[in-house]
């Protein structure tokens, strides 16, 4: 971590970004010149969200676009697992837990009181920081959500497609019967991303998906992160900040006490962050 | 460990010097002496009821019916009484317990009310049997009019007995299935219930299944409660009815060894407790069967 921090700082002063300018300067990289005309899918505003009487994030706004990866960075304790849950609600199942403020998925507050939390997530796949397949074949695990949520034609192609877009069907096609539990645990990991893809959500969620995985099977997912932008929104929580700079588009920085200090395009924030915090966060001065 | 390491004495002529192992070899066989007492008083008991069981407990046993003379005397109408209460028992507390425990695991915020009644269920199960039979003799004896000493009565007041038992271990099961596999199932959309179906039961089902095969093993040695509500200490036919009067096995034991013949209280009393223990350990058999084809069902 530490090294690869300060290959950033060198490559910072490689070359020096001017100011503001930074998002033309950057054109020739992949992910700054797409960002300028995309629609925004997520968008919160003046989200606040608190656990009892601590408040875990403070009025944060932001706005995701659609199709793109967005990586949420910052230390621990941060808030920025709490944000991705407010997106689909699984904060939801946490009794203390209570959200102010507005957040819009397709223009819609999803904290509004005509909406359904368990069809809002249907509309948003989740994989988790650690792998969970659940104790059934591969093959049900990734045909769970189309079952539990009714979508019961060609669940065969589904669920062959979804391995498929995984990056796994090569590895499991002929032990489709065999439990997931037996699967390592990358393999585990892109289970429950095909798992998460298969009834076809429209934004994928990723609480830091490759943190309890070794460094091969992290860059597979890494890989996998990338081409699944092409279909689905990625919102992907990470500690690693070479991780965010690999794959994102757009990156937030949430520090302490839960506050969003600066979200922009992810060479951006790499490279010449508004903030001095965040400066301080990026090159391992703080955090 | 600790504390051992702290009292061991070092040896100089070692070069890492030893540690004494004193407290480690007393406190193994304290552990074993108490694991010991257990075991031998059981094998004795067992052995003592076999021995005086044998020559009575033979097929004819087995199949009559009770009969003033010992040589005549048999179990059938308390075997199939017992048999019919296990059933009834089972099929009463398994949804109610299960039911019960899911409600407190799953749906109950943790409030105030949900404590009052988790703490109560705790006291139940420690309530003894007797006062379980008042209750029934009381509730469904006399304010529901099932009559004295019927199955269903029978049944119901000993499910109440146990229903505490289940409920507790029930929840136990439930509590322990892993909170990541409840949010992987709701993060797909799924609702309480499909969750509650398709992930939390099928993982604790094993554990749902020992907790109800305990309590079961308890509720078929039941007496108290059996001569509260009124059963009949002889009874002569096979229960066909809900309503029919049934006798259970612990309760014929019991008439028996009240009678003054000598073999009525050793021989025929031993055959019928090793009836007892043959049918107890026979249920417990087959639910533990089903219960590892449940986990091999859900480890897989």
């Amino acid at each position: 971590m530490t090294s690869s921090e300060t290959e950033q700082t060198d490559e910072q002063n490689a070359t020096p970004t001017p100011g503001t300018d930074g998002l033309t300067d950057s054109a020739d990289d992949w992910s700054a010149d797409q960002s300028t005309d995309d629609r925004t899918i997520i968008e919160a505003r003046d989200l606040d969200v608190y656990y009892g009487d601590e408040q875990a994030l403070q009025s944060v706004d932001v706005a995701i676009p659609e199709k793109r990866v967005t990586a949420m960075i910052g230390p621990s304790g941060c808030g920025k697992s709490t944000f991705l849950r407010s997106i689909n609600r699984m904060n939801d199942l946490i009794d203390a837990a209570r959200v102010e403020g507005e957040l819009l998925f397709d223009g819609k507050n999803v904290y509004d009181d005509d909406v359904d939390p368990v069809a809002l997530r249907r509309k948003i796949g989740m994989v988790f920081q650690s792998p969970n397949p659940f104790p059934k074949s591969i093959y049900d695990n990734v045909a769970y959500g189309l079952e539990v949520q009714g979508k019961t034609d060609d669940v065969d192609e589904k669920v062959h497609r979804a391995l498929e877009r995984a990056a796994l069907l090569d590895e499991v096609e002929d032990q489709l019967d065999e439990s997931g539990l037996e699967l390592s645990g990358g393999q585990q990991q892109r289970l429950c991303i095909a798992r998460a893809i298969a009834p076809d959500p429209e934004v994928l969620l990723m609480d830091e998906p490759a943190s309890a995985l070794d460094p091969v099977a992290t860059s597979q997912i890494e890989d996998l992160i990338e081409e699944l932008a092409e279909d689905y929104t990625v919102v992907i929580v990470t500690h690693n900040m070479q991780q965010a700079a690999r794959i994102s588009d757009r990156t937030a920085v949430f520090l302490t006490g839960g506050e969003l200090v600066e979200f922009d395009d992810t060479t951006k924030i790499f490279e010449n962050p508004e903030s001095q915090r965040v400066e301080d966060y990026i090159t391992g001065k703080f955090g | 460990m600790s504390v051992e390491t702290e009292n061991g004495e070092t040896d100089g002529e070692s070069t890492f010097g030893t540690v004494s192992r004193t407290r480690d070899v007393a406190f193994r066989y304290v552990a074993l002496a108490a694991t010991l007492v257990g075991i031998v008083s059981l094998a004795l008991l067992l052995a003592n009821v076999a021995v005086d069981a044998v020559g009575w407990l033979d097929w004819q046993f087995l199949t009559s019916p009770p009969h003033p003379s010992p040589f005549e005397a048999g179990i059938f109408p308390a075997l199939v009484g017992s048999i019919a209460l296990m059933l009834l028992i089972a099929l009463i507390t398994f949804p109610l317990g299960v039911g019960a425990a899911i409600y407190l695991e799953e749906y109950a915020s943790g409030g105030l009310l949900t404590r009052f009644i988790q703490i109560n269920i705790a006291n139940l199960a420690g309530v003894p049997s007797v006062v379980y039979g008042l209750l029934g003799l009381g509730l469904f004896v006399g304010l529901l009019n099932l009559g004295f000493g019927t199955l269903l009565v029978a049944g119901f007041t000993i499910s109440l007995l146990i229903l505490p038992i289940v409920i507790i271990t029930s929840q136990e099961a439930i509590r322990a299935v892993p909170d990541s596999q409840r949010q992987a199932s709701y993060g797909m959309g799924a609702t309480k219930w499909q969750t509650i179906r398709n992930v939390v039961l099928p993982r604790a089902m094993p554990g749902i299944l020992t907790g109800t095969i305990l309590a079961l093993g308890r509720a078929i040695g039941e007496t108290a409660p059996l001569i509260m509500i009124g059963a009949p200490t002889t009874v002569f036919g096979v229960p066909n009815s809900l309503f029919s009067k049934i006798s259970a096995m612990p309760m014929q034991i019991y008439t028996w060894a009240q009678y003054p013949e000598t073999e009525f209280q050793y021989g025929v009393v031993a055959a019928a407790a090793v009836t007892l223990l043959v049918v107890f350990l026979a249920i417990n058999s087959i639910a533990i069967l089903i219960r590892n084809k449940y986990q091999q069902r859900t480890e897989q």
